[in-house]
């Protein structure tokens, strides 16, 4: 069988010669085509299903967290908001910043302490000052911040964005 | 008629006998030949498998759930305990086993043609099995399993420009939660397992097209069957694994922490064991080289191996007589430099201060690891004056160079860090 089938297509190939041939490799080329926009599509259905932060399994799309009212918050103190992922630092003129508590090295989640007044990471012993910036390494860099909003006397911080920074100025502070 | 049933064995036994070929080379069935780690890495797929199966029936993917169907597990099924522990314990045997089968494939130097292919799907099955362990790692949602994986997988945001992007999609979202969960459940009991199974079958075709296990030249050809002498050794090998892994399983638990909290990093939080001396390596240089640049060069290189240079003896361990000295000599020197070269980093060299003012991915990481390079290339200048020896024994040197480092490595990051990653000896963690 396998033969004669050889056989045949050759006596097709050589009874038309130059038209065959190239119809051949016009059709080769559309399968090598459709082939490669399968792939796409296949590639844009697997992206779909990876794409980070789209899958919301738990349900809440609330990324503004009410922290509670200006006036409650004292002066140059720290407070953990640990269910939101941040420390509210409130500074000495009356300014706040909301840092994050994933620590830049490898993402442990930073402790304030009190005494020294800085936040210390569990993991590799990075330490950060009360603005978020880093005093001892590995950490690369300064803990991130979320954007505060203050409205009718009310602070809010939305823990959706957090936003990076490679040194600290005034202007990551809000105030009321 | 009364060899009607004989002749039904027989057939039974053919067929799932028939990975071997019916006769073997006596010499290559010898137990130091092998050691029987290829076999038994088999048969840890097949427990892990089976025991895998049984826990899926109650294990529930999702961060409300995950811990509670361990306690259930652990607690109200007959015997569930003892699966999840058969299960851990032969996960960790699984990573052990595989690398000793690399490091034995590496030194019976079985990596050249017409072994290059298997060496290759070899070194992909071994980092599949790793990263079958580390997606089991989360499955238990306690404290251990997510910090361990928020910090291994956050050393892919080092990787630069694309490491952010793989970060996110490993995670599925910026923080280890409930997509990352459902991803490494996806994988660890799907994706892995079928995409081993398939290297393995291919993995165990190549063997054969080659004409089983590598041996020396002059060796002697006197072949015996298959059955029952090569079954026999691989059944006695695989009862003994069997038995120490239930043994281990009766007498000690697979670990529980408390359930995973987000909030609250342990003191120290520390890396999946089999990733703690690239943890260990992170305190000394630069993520991005120690991540990065030195796994490649290592993985690189060992893939380079056997297409530069085509030929070498196969089935002669450790190249040759002057090869095993050097691998020997080599393990030496690795196992007292590193602990020595760790000490002095951290007590009195600080070499990451010697270049203040430059980046610091120039102070922490270029310039150590060029220092790490130069001794090396001094190394390897020194075994080809002193010992004329050839490209392959400097490459069994630096092989074992490199493989003992790390398991000094991993010893120090894993008995000897404690709080804040100081080191303290094992008794203080």
């Amino acid at each position: 069988m396998k033969e004669k089938n050889i056989h045949t297509n050759s006596k097709l190939e050589t009874r038309n010669s130059q038209p065959a041939t190239s119809r051949r490799s016009f059709l080769k080329r559309i399968w090598g085509i459709l082939g490669i926009v399968a792939g796409i599509e296949m590639l844009a259905v697997f992206s779909g299903f990876f794409a980070p932060g789209k899958r919301n399994l738990s349900g809440t799309t609330q990324t503004l967290v009410v922290a509670g009212n200006v006036a409650d918050f004292k002066l140059n103190s720290v407070f953990p908001f640990r269910s939101g992922k941040f420390y509210l630092a409130r500074f000495s003129d009356g300014g706040f910043m909301a840092i994050s508590l994933k620590c830049t090295h490898l993402g442990c989640s930073v402790l304030w302490n009190e005494d020294k007044k800085e936040f210390m990471c569990p993991c590799h012993a990075s330490s950060f000052d009360k603005n978020g910036v880093v005093i001892n390494p590995p950490a690369p860099r300064p803990l991130d911040t979320f954007p505060v909003i203050i409205e009718e006397g009310k602070v809010k911080v939305d823990i959706g964005k957090p936003v990076r920074r490679l040194a600290f100025d005034r202007s990551q502070i809000t105030y009321a | 008629m009364q060899d009607q049933p004989k002749l039904k064995i027989k057939k039974r036994s053919n067929f799932v006998l028939h990975i071997h070929p019916a006769t073997v080379l006596i010499d290559s069935i010898k137990f130091n030949r092998t050691f029987g780690l290829g076999g038994m890495a088999l048969l840890l797929f097949l427990i892990q498998s089976l025991t895998g199966i049984l826990l899926r029936f109650a294990y529930v993917p999702s961060p409300d759930k995950a811990y509670d169907s361990i306690l259930y597990i652990e607690n109200s099924i007959l015997f569930g305990g003892f699966v999840r522990n058969i299960h851990h314990w032969s996960g960790i045997f699984f990573v052990i086993i595989a690398f000793l089968h690399f490091v034995r494939v590496f030194y019976s130097q079985a990596i050249f043609v017409p072994r290059r292919v298997n060496w290759i799907i070899g070194i992909a099955l071994l980092i599949l099995v790793i990263f079958s362990n580390f997606t089991g790692y989360l499955l238990p949602w306690d404290q251990l399993s997510f910090w361990a994986v928020t910090v291994a997988t956050n050393m892919l945001s080092y990787i630069p420009f694309i490491g952010e992007g793989m970060l996110r999609i490993v995670r599925g979202g910026n923080d280890v939660g409930s997509a990352t969960l459902l991803n490494f459940y996806n994988f660890h009991t799907g994706i892995l397992p079928i995409t081993m199974i398939l290297l393995m079958i291919w993995h165990f075709w190549k063997v054969r097209k080659a004409k089983g296990v590598a041996v020396y030249e002059g060796i002697s050809d006197y072949r015996v069957p298959s059955y029952p002498n090569l079954v026999l050794k691989e059944l006695v090998t695989g009862l003994i694994l069997i038995a120490i892994i239930f043994l281990l399983s009766a007498l000690l638990n697979a670990p529980l922490q408390d359930r995973a909290n987000p909030a609250y990093s342990p003191n120290p939080a520390k890396a999946p064991w089999y990733f703690m001396g690239i943890q260990e390596l992170l305190l000394h240089i630069h993520p991005f080289f120690a991540f990065v640049v030195i796994p490649l060069f290592f993985f690189g290189g060992l893939i380079w191996f056997p297409f530069a240079i085509r030929e070498g003896r196969q089935g002669e361990w450790f190249h040759s007589e002057k090869g095993k000295k050097l691998a020997l000599q080599a393990a030496i020197l690795a196992l007292i430099l590193t602990p020595a070269a760790v000490l002095l980093e951290e007590y009195i060299l600080h070499i990451e201060d010697w270049l203040p003012g430059w980046p610091k991915g120039i102070s922490e990481g270029l310039f150590p690891f060029i220092l790490l390079g130069g001794s090396l290339g001094i190394y390897v200048f020194y075994l080809f004056r002193k010992f004329k020896a050839s490209v392959h024994e400097i490459i069994v040197a630096l092989f074992t160079v490199f493989i003992m480092g790390y398991i000094i490595l991993s010893i120090i990051g894993i008995w000897f860090r404690g709080e804040g990653m100081v080191l303290t000896q094992p008794w203080n963690i």
